[in-house]
């Protein structure tokens, strides 16, 4: 049969069990010294750059960069341990992650060697939150409607215009953004948007909270009014951002933390039903953990694949969809299958907060829409 | 018609004589399967065949290939494939949703050898194919009992069993027609046929293995099922996608629209779940020596959710198709009612779920995640 998905057999190595205890252990000691409570909507999956500075002197952060920009020169599938490690134990991971997963990368790639030698030793260390713009009021989905401007003047590319619902603006202290620095062409609309790093201190940018539903404050507005970004601070190539994301993508897609973030969910749910759970428990249990398994199966996958040099970008949009409509629909099914066991109040406050995120769940980093548009693409349906 | 090995089998692939990597090895099982069926087994030309005079040269071609023996050792005149290689031909097999014992046969011989028992030519049936189905074995080496449900178990003139003397694991052959046979059919029409065994005399006996038991086989059923439904649905998809490029309706190939573009990635999905799963069972088992948690860990996954993107893929594909997937002459219900059939088999996916969750929750909630992730 010739359908275009793949999906390698790859288990991690057995050789990583040791650094996959030495990071249990880190996280136990973290979690028993009261740094974070895995189901407490306050602390889990929190801001708490102390524990990333942690993790950064541990060499958990950068794992497979270079060495000399502050990097361990491991392989991506040591990075994957440390990663769903701490997405299953829902650490507070957000003042390093996203530098880790994807900003920090296309640094490497893109950066000047200034820049690089600046930055990078200082996301190793857990110093340096990054945030991504890339989302406007009016393009979110459809991010080649970006309108934010840079403009190339003498002082560099003055910017103006907004980004929103970017995760951690408050904290941040870069952002990579894309910008529009052409109109789209007649025949190609992805073209003219240039991604550059942008210094969260720069005069000129203004950081407006948006609460959730929740009740929390993760993400912001980001208001841009004649920000001057000097030329060095372009990331790639001028009006060819479309072009750089391939390998990225795959990696910001299909990892632990696209079907990890509601699992404490189970975990309690688990606790509450017991060690003998009647048969519609044990039934729903059962289907839970094969579905975690597989899904688990196909990111380690990618991940693997990844490592090998290839693009699995199609497999990496189907773990993404399939992984972020399951930690969806977890809430609901974990509290369906807790509705004849004893009341547990614990439970139900993590069940409630766990069903108030849950609808971002499949809309950030991609929609399921649009995920299912590039499958559909990689089928060559359009 | 080109067959890719003569009656030695696949033998002379082996790494040890051309030092090929498995995947290789896997490819030639693989093609030669896919080769045979192209030209013995075509679905289409199948669907409107009469009468079933399709079925002698298919089988026999299989069985001059060395396929139908993949599980057999050498040392007793089979092919000696790895667990994951015939897993792996089972799957493409499935590509062409024809009603053959193949599966049941390389079952049936894993099972004999696992005694060292000599396998008969010809199809094979393996039993019991329940949960909680336990056959006798007395002293003078009669078999008694009774096993539902064995695929095609009226198709071969021998049964594989493995039944219980004196509380040990005993390997035995029987002759079929010595058996009584209740005959049932799967969603597919295919047999699915309850033996009955009244003191039916064993033709060859022999202790099992340390660790084999009904579960094991109950497990390699599954396995084998899962990476069937997991090669059903990758020709389901096939078939899908190409039939939404070329099926035009309001001005334009349906596969234009966003909503069928959104089905098809669902069964894209679906489908590469099923392969993930039946992927990790068919290495999990071919690595051997799991502790008991894992291997349930596996082959319940694999049973599981192959079987849930079975159904869910079938319906999507039945959507994609509209009235003309429904029509006896179109080939799609072919795939969907052997995918329907196969959740079925060894096992369906609540059973497997129940018997995974009570594992879990006696191991407790902290001890899922380490287990998840030591695989």
């Amino acid at each position: 049969m010739t359908t275009p998905i793949r999906f390698d057999p790859i288990r991690l190595p057995p050789a990583l069990q040791a650094l996959r205890a030495e990071v249990r252990a880190f996280l136990q000691a973290e979690i028993a010294a009261g740094t974070f409570d895995p189901g407490a909507a306050g602390t889990a999956r929190g801001y708490n750059p102390e524990f990333s500075r942690k993790v950064g002197a541990r060499g958990w952060i950068g794992m497979a960069w270079p060495k000399k920009y502050g990097g361990g020169e491991k392989s991506y599938l040591e990075r994957y341990v440390v990663t769903e490690e701490m997405s299953a134990a829902s650490a507070p991971v957000r003042a390093h992650f996203v530098a880790d997963r994807q900003s920090g990368p296309i640094l490497l790639k893109y950066a000047s060697e200034r820049i690089k030698a600046d930055v990078l030793p200082r996301i190793t260390r857990g110093e340096c939150c990054f945030c991504i713009g890339m989302s406007e009021p009016g393009s979110g989905s459809d991010l080649f409607a970006a309108r934010t401007r840079a403009v190339s003047s003498d002082a560099g590319w003055r910017v103006n215009g907004a980004k929103i619902w970017t995760t951690e603006a408050h904290h941040a202290d870069y952002m990579i953004g894309l910008f529009r620095t052409s109109p789209p062409a007649k025949d190609d609309r992805r073209h003219g948007l240039t991604q550059f790093l942008v210094d969260m201190k720069w005069p000129g940018i203004k950081v407006n909270p948006i609460v959730d539903m929740s009740g929390r404050h993760d993400f912001n507005e980001v208001v841009f009014d004649d920000v001057v970004v000097p030329d060095e601070y372009r990331l790639g190539e001028i009006d060819l951002a479309w072009r750089q994301a391939t390998s990225e993508l795959a990696y910001e897609r299909s990892g632990p933390e696209r079907f990890l973030e509601t699992a404490y969910v189970l975990f309690d749910l688990m606790r509450v039903l017991g060690a003998e759970p009647d048969l519609r428990g044990a039934e729903g249990l059962g289907r839970l953990a094969a579905q975690l398994h597989v899904l688990r199966r196909m990111s380690v996958s990618v991940a693997g694949m990844l490592e090998q040099g290839k693009e699995p970008v199609l497999e990496a949009s189907i773990v993404k969809d399939l992984g972020t409509v399951w930690e969806q629909a977890l809430p609901a099914r974990a509290r369906d299958l807790a509705a004849f066991a004893e009341k547990d109040p614990l439970f139900e406050a993590r069940l409630a907060y766990a069903t108030d995120i849950a609808p971002k769940l499949t809309i950030q980093g991609g929609t399921s829409e649009v995920l299912r548009g590039i499958i559909a693409r990689g089928l060559g349906l359009r | 018609m080109q067959v890719y090995r003569t009656s030695a089998g696949l033998s002379t692939l082996r790494p040890s004589r051309l030092t090929l990597r498995m995947s290789e090895i896997s490819n030639l099982a693989a093609d030669a399967t896919s080769r045979i069926f192209r030209a013995l087994g075509d679905p289409q030309t199948l669907n409107s065949a009469r009468g079933d005079a399709w079925r002698e040269p298919l089988w026999r071609a299989l069985e001059e290939a060395g396929l139908t023996r993949a599980w057999v050792p050498e040392a007793l005149g089979g092919a000696g494939a790895s667990l994951a290689d015939g897993f792996e031909l089972l799957r493409v097999a499935a590509g062409f949703a024809v009603a053959v014992p193949l599966a049941e046969t390389l079952l049936a011989g894993w099972l004999l050898a696992q005694g060292g028992l000599e396998v008969p030519e010809g199809a094979l049936a393996p039993a019991p194919a329940r949960a909680g189905e336990q056959l006798a074995l007395d002293r003078e080496g009669r078999v008694s009992g009774r096993a539902r449900a064995v695929p095609f178990a009226r198709d071969g003139a021998h049964v594989a069993l493995l039944a219980r003397r004196e509380g040990q694991m005993v390997v035995a052959l029987v002759a079929r027609a010595q058996c009584a046979l209740e005959p049932g059919v799967s969603q597919a029409g295919e047999p699915r046929d309850t033996l009955i065994f009244d003191d039916v005399p064993a033709l060859a006996a022999a202790g099992a293995p340390p660790g084999l038991d009904e579960a094991r086989l109950l497990a390699m059923g599954a396995a084998a099922r899962a990476a069937q439904m997991s090669g059903a649905l990758e020709a389901v998809l096939e078939r899908t996608a190409a039939y939404a490029a070329e099926r035009v309706a309001f001005g334009r190939p349906i596969a234009k629209f966003q909503a069928i573009q959104h089905g098809l990635a669902r069964l894209a999905c679906e489908t590469a779940a099923a392969l993930a799963a039946a992927s990790s069972a068919a290495d999990a088992l071919d690595g051997g020596a799991l502790d008991a948690d894992s291997d349930l860990l596996e082959v319940a996954s694999a049973k599981i959710r192959a079987g849930e993107a079975a159904g869910a893929g079938a319906a999507i594909a039945h959507q994609v198709h509209g009235a003309i997937g429904f029509s006896a002459e179109h080939v799609l219900h072919r795939y969907t009612q052997r995918l329907w059939a196969w959740r079925d088999d060894f096992g369906a996916e609540a059973e497997w779920a129940a018997r995974l969750g009570r594992m879990l929750a006696a191991r407790g909630a902290g001890a899922l995640w380490p287990l998840l992730a030591s695989r």
